[in-house]
């Protein structure tokens, strides 16, 4: 039992620091850049999109191994991922808006953002790919999410920071946003041989 | 938006390569790309499947674009983009093993790509087959140019070879193959188009969020 459990702490630790999905896989970088201007959009997408991200694994995992194995239609995961994770945004807004407006009016917008992303698919595509098992896809999703936290919110405290540099005229905005974040990901890369997998 | 009159054919093409190239100008859609260009091969391979991909999705909305409930559109869009993607995807596991076992992943991300998703919805759904075509076209090679030329300054500067062709002995800079230099690549290589805007056309708006 205690193998099992390690063996998920490793996966954790993958997700969130060795491979961490913004810095060494170069994932959800549109999302990163758009919203690590601030500290509070910043952590509001962190909890938004560790939640969405935990459940649609789940839910993606769940038909991969009940629906599309037995089926033999694994080749469709692709669509079938896409439409899972849509759909879940487009329920859980609608859910969201009915149950706690409150919640609604302070994470809604990141939903939107969520759907179509890089990470929310890749994921489900890895699970699928390396065959978790449901434990081990929720560890990963996870780990996922927090080292997306991880990455915005290193990410907004040197932006907000940045704000108030003086900056050369080509380098002004993404530019910019981009050479900081190499640098930190070659901080990151300190973590590679953590733990091998 | 460009215009679609018969002789613009070659405008759009170049507004896709240039004056909205999606790397450089839109910053769209870049998560797979800086992930791939490593090496060159890999860059090119990248960039030829998402030509493709842009193409025949722009061909395949163009066609239908009078048969699509304007409510369900985007789903529509995405099963459609999903589609082709599927079939590259397949093709290059098929046609080039090698490359597709390092960037089999990313590959399939191009589904998420908002440049073709945006591209779908703004000209292919309005525009007739062969304006969507070249548009398509000029989206992708713009994207091609783009994704060459960062993996030919990472492979070049990181491994010292092109294509796995040695061309200096020593490996100048090795952190531009890790992922850090990928980032860096790409910001500074945007700041440099920036700085071409700015010199040579005077425009005042560069890339940024």
């Amino acid at each position: 039992m205690s193998n099992e459990f390690i063996k998920l702490f490793e996966l954790f630790i993958a997700a969130s620091l060795i491979n961490n999905f913004v810095f060494t896989r170069f994932l959800g970088l549109c999302i990163f850049f758009g919203v690590s201007k601030k500290m509070e959009t910043a952590v509001g997408m962190s909890v938004t999109f560790t939640a969405v991200m935990m459940i649609s694994a789940s839910l993606s995992w769940v038909i991969f191994t009940y629906i599309m194995v037995p089926l033999d239609i694994t080749f469709l995961k692709i669509i079938v991922f896409i439409g899972v994770v849509a759909g879940f945004v487009q329920a859980s807004d609608t859910i969201m808006r009915k149950v706690s407006p409150s919640l609604y009016y302070k994470l809604g917008i990141y939903l939107a953002l969520i759907s179509t992303n890089c990470i929310i698919l890749a994921v489900p595509l890895i699970n699928a790919g390396e065959h978790y098992s449901f434990i081990q896809s929720l560890a990963f999703g996870f780990g996922s999410g927090v080292g997306f936290a991880i990455a915005l919110i290193i990410m907004a405290s040197i932006r907000e920071k940045l704000e108030l540099a003086d900056i050369p005229a080509p380098f002004r905005g993404l530019p910019m946003a981009f050479v900081v974040t190499g640098l930190i990901a070659l901080a990151f890369t300190g973590f590679s041989g953590l733990i091998t997998l | 938006m460009a215009d679609t009159s018969r002789g613009s054919y070659w405008d759009l093409i170049k507004n896709g390569i240039i004056a909205e190239n999606t790397i450089f100008k839109l910053a769209l859609s870049l998560c797979p790309s800086i992930a791939v260009t490593n090496n060159l091969r890999n860059g090119v391979l990248m960039g030829v499947a998402v030509l493709f991909v842009q193409t025949m999705v722009n061909i395949t909305i163009a066609l239908m674009r009078n048969f699509i409930h304007p409510k369900i559109r985007l789903p529509i869009f995405m099963l459609v983009i999903s589609g082709w993607v599927t079939v590259t995807d397949m093709s290059m596991a098929a046609f080039a093993p090698d490359a597709y076992k390092q960037m089999g992943l990313y590959i399939q991300l191009i589904v998420a790509f908002a440049s073709i998703l945006a591209r779908a919805e703004m000209f292919a759904s309005k525009n007739k087959v062969t304006p969507s075509l070249f548009d398509g076209i000029g989206m992708g090679l713009g994207f091609l140019f783009a994704l060459t030329v960062i993996s030919f300054f990472r492979e070049l500067l990181g491994k010292g070879s092109l294509w796995g062709f040695p061309i200096v002995n020593t490996k100048p800079l090795l952190m531009m193959i890790l992922p850090a230099g990928g980032f860096f690549a790409v910001g500074i290589l945007m700041a440099f188009f920036n700085w071409i805007d700015l010199r040579f056309f005077k425009k005042s708006a560069p890339a940024s969020h």
